[in-house]
């Protein structure tokens, strides 16, 4: 296998020093492809956020070596989108605005923002569009829904291209139905632009829905202790997740995260 | 039975609701003068009721004659307590929220000075007066000085806060566009830190408001504080209470313009409400 667009080998992390420290990541290793959707599932505190600090730079290893597109990741990348389960708009722009941030800050955008305006805004209407939100574009967050705030973010991680999205369990806090649109309208975005995208998420019909390859973490320490691929073909529809097929694959994943809670406990 | 009448049975009770509620919005609305009418009333009343001599506690319509007749004295000095504030204030709010933005954006800053200015703060700034007197003399400049040292303190923290509590995901995913500190620190911790700036300003001005008129009473040759001292060692007691009567409406006038520029800035904390409840973005 050629070396992947994310590769960790042996890394580990620790809190804090001395025997007090925990130990969130120990031996963890794994690649990713170029375009690949990667799920990461395990059980609750297994380190699976310090994970996604860790491959963007924002925390450094404590051992190990990181690298995302053959270079070592030394500090935080520039070129990375990311949403968590909290949207955290900025509540004094509006929803254009908002997910036009990116393009302020990010290189090569933010020094063409000014003279290429009208191409970004086209650009941002299309992705507002492409997850049914053109008519909130002047709205304000308070004034969208969970489910839309969430799109929204999902447009702002998405808007400067980055060849690499990190998704911390964007859905977590919206109901089933919601959480199904927004599989659809990510599904959707990563066809549009297919950047490298690492899912971590506690939802194993999330995982099996949106993922190429889900791998599973064991109990904190975390390391990744399997590997399935998704054998599913795209673009998928809701109703594969209720295929044989898919719910195989989740009956077998809950029992390896079953299986890693009750070895540390 | 017709439809009209059918209509009316209808109707009325809507039309009495509605009216109701006009009642009771004028009612809440006019309440606050009611309040202020109500006790003058009552005041009034009372010190003739119970035939209280004016200089120990003149009746309303004697202060109001009092003031009217010292008009022209009163304004004076009310406006000159109205410019020792207001400069104080700009000092507070340029140093506010220089310090402020850079001890809320660095925690160094922030656990170095934050210690060293709660103490401070805890200092009665009426105790400073005398210090200043002897640094800088009797007259206004004691006075600005007070009320800038009694204010700059909510600002600074306030501004301090919003900034330092920047929600730590909205910190990653600029950082991980490759944000400077510089970036995130204008696009996101200034902007949210705005709603607590203006509420501190309601605080801010009411307090200066308050230093200088102490500064005043024991060290200046003019404004209000000193015009108040100047009645009551002269026993003109309903004069006296005149200058507190113009105080209490400046300061209403100094919160409700702050009141007005906070609505005006930043309407987005608000979020529809009345309540001026600072939203924590």
């Amino acid at each position: 296998m050629a070396a992947g667009f994310v590769e960790l080998d042996k890394v580990a992390l620790r809190y804090g020093g001395g025997p007090e420290g925990t130990i969130a990541l120990r031996n963890t290793s794994l690649s990713v492809q170029q375009g690949e959707f990667v799920a990461v599932v395990g059980p609750s505190g297994c380190g699976k956020s310090t994970l996604m600090k860790v491959i963007t730079g924002l925390w450094p290893a404590s051992a190990g070596s990181v690298s995302v597109d053959g270079q070592k990741v030394t500090k935080p990348l520039s070129i990375v989108g990311m949403a968590f389960q909290n949207p955290s708009l900025l509540p004094w722009r509006s929803t254009l605005s908002n997910i036009m941030l990116p393009l302020e800050i990010a290189q090569p955008h933010a020094s063409k923002l000014r003279r290429e305006n009208a191409e970004y805004l086209a650009k941002a209407r299309k992705m507002l569009e492409l997850v049914g939100l053109q008519a909130f574009e002047a709205k304000y967050p308070w004034q969208l829904s969970g489910g839309m705030q969430q799109r929204a973010s999902l447009c702002r991680a998405l808007i400067h291209d980055p060849s690499l999205l990190m998704l911390d369990e964007p859905f977590g806090a919206l109901d089933m139905f919601t959480r199904e649109e927004l599989w659809l309208a990510l599904q959707e975005l990563w066809l549009a632009s297919k950047p490298t995208v690492i899912l971590v998420t506690h939802d194993l019909r999330e995982a099996v829905f949106l993922a190429d390859r889900v791998l599973v973490m064991s109990d904190r320490p975390g390391r990744i202790i399997a590997n399935h691929a998704v054998d599913l073909p795209r673009p998928r529809t809701l109703e594969m997740t209720f295929e044989p097929k898919a719910i195989g694959l989740i009956q077998e994943l809950r029992d390896q995260i079953s299986v890693a809670r009750k070895t540390s406990h | 039975m017709d439809a009209t009448s059918q209509d009316d049975v209808f109707l009325e009770p809507d039309q009495i609701a509605v009216r109701r509620a006009r009642n009771r919005k004028f009612l809440r609305a006019a309440s606050p003068y009611i309040v202020i009418i109500g006790s003058f009333l009552l005041w009034e009343l009372g010190v003739w009721l119970l035939r209280i001599e004016s200089f120990v506690l003149p009746a309303p319509s004697q202060i109001f004659v009092a003031g009217w007749e010292w008009r022209g004295p009163i304004l004076e000095a009310a406006w000159q307590t109205f410019l020792t504030t207001f400069i104080g204030f700009l000092l507070a709010i340029v140093v506010g929220v220089i310090a402020g933005t850079a001890i809320g954006a660095s925690p160094v800053l922030y656990d170095a000075f934050y210690p060293a200015l709660i103490g401070f703060n805890s200092v009665p700034k009426v105790a400073v007066v005398p210090i200043l007197v002897i640094w800088f003399g009797i007259g206004s400049v004691p006075a600005i000085i007070t009320a800038f040292l009694i204010s700059f303190f909510p600002i600074l923290v306030n501004v301090a806060t919003g900034i330092a509590t920047v929600e730590p995901e909205l910190r990653d995913v600029l950082r991980a566009l490759g944000a400077k500190q510089h970036q995130i620190l204008t696009k996101v911790g200034l902007p949210r830190s705005m709603p607590y700036f203006f509420a501190s300003l309601k605080i801010a001005i009411s307090v200066a408001f308050i230093g200088s008129i102490v500064a005043e009473t024991v060290a200046a040759d003019a404004g209000i504080g000193h015009f108040m001292l100047v009645a009551s060692s002269r026993f003109q007691v309903p004069l006296a209470f005149a200058a507190l009567v113009v105080t209490g409406v400046m300061g209403i006038l100094m919160y409700a313009i702050a009141v007005m520029i906070e609505r005006r800035m930043t309407g987005w904390a608000m979020r529809g409400t009345d309540t001026g409840i600072i939203a924590g973005g």
